[in-house]
């Protein structure tokens, strides 16, 4: 019988010619990831006391991200003591306040097609995007597979979903991957992989697609896989990386369920506050005002996130009463930005630069929110207190969404301010 | 370790690690971190859950950031396990990894507020000591009890590096 990508990824990292879902596998793991937050601080302590060093430090990304730049002396030591690991471990692959981890894992071209991609945080699925299996754990979890190269799986089951057209313009990925968490639940694809395929997927970039696997975090799946085509190898290829596409699910493997999508019917949406699941799209919204419009973390700031804001922003002004911050997801975007105009106009419409990292997303960074305070985020999550204090609300969008909303103190239908005269 | 039994504290579908554990606490040490766990929900529970208490959930729980604090922050409040209808696979693994027992358990709804509950990990069963009912739950695989049993992944592998020397 035929395998899905993750059923194959996982027969091959376990040593067996198949991988049925259901089973439990120990697998052979070909790529660590670990952050400030998950790793170091809290795994370096049991190393010593396991008296064992680490399998592959050529296999180890570390990424300080959560606590950059530090904001007081608990979040500096953090960092001083993720410095400290890689020194102490010769991890060559370690950043520091240059971008986000999911983000790295794609701009530096480290998750690579058919891969087995482990990473200490939620978000690690993002890495699905490159064709390979990025399957997220917790600290304990990496202490595991630092010291001994291996963990144990699930074979997940493999959603297939097929979304068909073209996003039509002012419409982003974003859109697409709320209204799939709104249909399904937060809990729709719980302990399984989605596949996405078809002709709106294969239009689209790889910074768009990774908005899709990032937030499979947020329907409860395993993982999200997008096969790696053209659009992979090229992005590789310009890294000096050569591989091929696939590897692709075989015609006759068994999917748990096919969600089929049109993706010109998909129109912008948002997340209501406190469940990212309640989405509802903007033209049905009702009036929603914001105090505060926040352009951060792994899933909105990119740089082609960066460059739809501008797109809204250019020749306009942020609200009075409004609060535009942006955090660029890595320094690499956010010089991009600059070459090309991008930043000048996000900053000349009023908005405030912030540091490179998670920022506000996870309520670490600066530029969280106050009870009362009502923010639009291109983030991924808002449960209650996500971003501050458990009295504020934050609806999540996409990037042209938030610039709008920032632009009309109130969440309106970006398409109202795209190609119109400013 | 296979049998436990315990106080039930109730909790709905969905429950998310940033409200189990906020994020502005994971730069605080586990005892503090345990003084507010649930606090985005249930700012009082700190005070009230107890030693050898079992918190049952809806679906999905432990939803959200990986947060190794979330499991780690209950436990350090007292809770010996967790029961509910599904659990996020990432929390489900943390469960296992820092030694508290996650339990899935299609019939948790029928668990109340305040009961006495049994756990047969081995087997999967839940049984209501107020009633006698019995309902299933999943058994754990042996791959997991066997680092669920060794009392989480550290002792798990501390007895692996050790019987890999001698």
């Amino acid at each position: 019988m035929g395998m899905t990508i993750a059923q194959k990824i996982i027969a091959r990292a376990s040593g067996n010619d198949t991988a049925t879902p259901g089973e439990i596998l120990w697998v052979d793991v070909d790529l660590a990831m670990m952050h400030d937050s998950s790793g170091p601080r809290r795994i370096w302590p049991a190393l010593e006391e396991l008296g064992v060093g680490v399998w592959d430090p050529t296999k180890i990304v570390v990424v300080s991200d959560h606590y950059v730049p530090a904001a007081d002396i608990q979040a500096a030591t953090i960092l001083q003591t993720t410095r400290r690991f890689v020194e102490a471990f010769g991890i060559t692959r370690f950043h520091e306040a240059q971008g986000i981890a999911h983000t790295l894992m794609i701009q530096q071209g480290y998750a690579r097609p058919g891969m087995l991609y482990v990473g200490a945080d939620s978000h690690s699925c993002t890495g699905g995007v490159m064709g390979c299996l990025a399957v997220g754990v917790g600290s304990t979890d990496m202490l595991g597979i630092v010291t001994t190269g291996r963990t144990w799986l699930r074979v997940p089951h493999t959603i297939r979903v097929e979304v068909s057209g073209r996003l039509p313009v002012g419409v982003t990925a974003k859109d697409l991957i709320l209204t799939i968490i709104g249909d399904n639940g937060m809990d729709g694809g719980l302990y399984q992989v989605l596949e996405f395929v078809g002709t709106a997927i294969e239009a689209l970039t790889i910074q768009e697609r990774s908005v899709l696997t990032n937030m499979c975090a947020e329907i409860g799946a395993k993982s999200g896989i997008v096969p790696a085509d053209q659009v992979t190898v090229a992005h590789l290829a310009e890294l000096g990386i050569e591989v091929g596409q696939g590897p692709f699910s075989d015609p006759d493997a068994t999917y748990s369920q096919t969600w089929t999508y049109d993706a010109a019917a998909i129109e912008p949406v948002v997340a209501r506050p406190g469940k990212h699941d309640d989405v509802v799209a903007i033209s049905k919204l009702g009036d929603a005002r914001v105090s505060r419009a926040y352009i951060g973390s792994c899933t909105g700031a990119k740089y082609e996130d960066l460059a739809m804001a501008a797109e809204v922003l250019r020749g306009r002004q942020v609200a009075s009463g409004v609060l535009l911050h942006v955090a660029p997801a890595s320094r690499a975007a956010l010089q991009q930005a600059m070459a090309d105009g991008t930043a000048q106009a996000l900053m000349e419409a009023g908005a405030h630069l912030l540091s490179t990292g998670c920022g506000a997303c996870p309520g670490i960074g600066t530029g969280i929110l106050a009870a009362g305070e009502v923010s639009i985020s291109t983030t991924n999550r808002n449960a209650r207190g996500r971003m501050g204090s458990p009295e504020s609300s934050v609806y999540l969008g996409s990037p042209y969404s938030v610039a709008a909303a920032a632009v009309a103190g109130r969440i309106i239908d970006p398409r109202e301010l795209i190609g119109v005269p400013a | 370790m296979s049998t436990i039994d315990g106080k039930v504290w109730k909790f709905g579908d969905n429950i998310d690690t940033d409200v189990i554990v906020p994020g502005k606490y994971l730069v605080h040490d586990l005892p503090e971190i345990a003084k507010h766990v649930m606090e985005g929900i249930r700012p009082d529970f700190p005070q009230l859950v107890g030693p050898g208490d079992i918190v049952v959930g809806g679906t999905n729980f432990g939803t959200g950031s990986s947060r190794e604090m979330a499991p780690r922050g209950i436990q350090a409040a007292g809770v010996i396990a967790v029961v509910a209808r599904s659990f996020a696979r990432i929390f489900y693994r943390n469960c296992i990894n820092v030694g508290l027992a996650p339990v899935e358990c299609g019939e948790a709804d029928l668990i109340e507020e305040g009961q006495h509950i049994s756990i047969d990990l081995a087997v999967g069963r839940v049984t209501l000591l107020d009633t006698g009912q019995e309902l299933d739950a999943v058994a754990l695989p042996d791959e997991i009890g066997a680092i669920l049993g060794a009392g989480g992944m550290e002792n798990y592998l501390a007895a692996k590096f050790s019987g890999a020397t001698t």
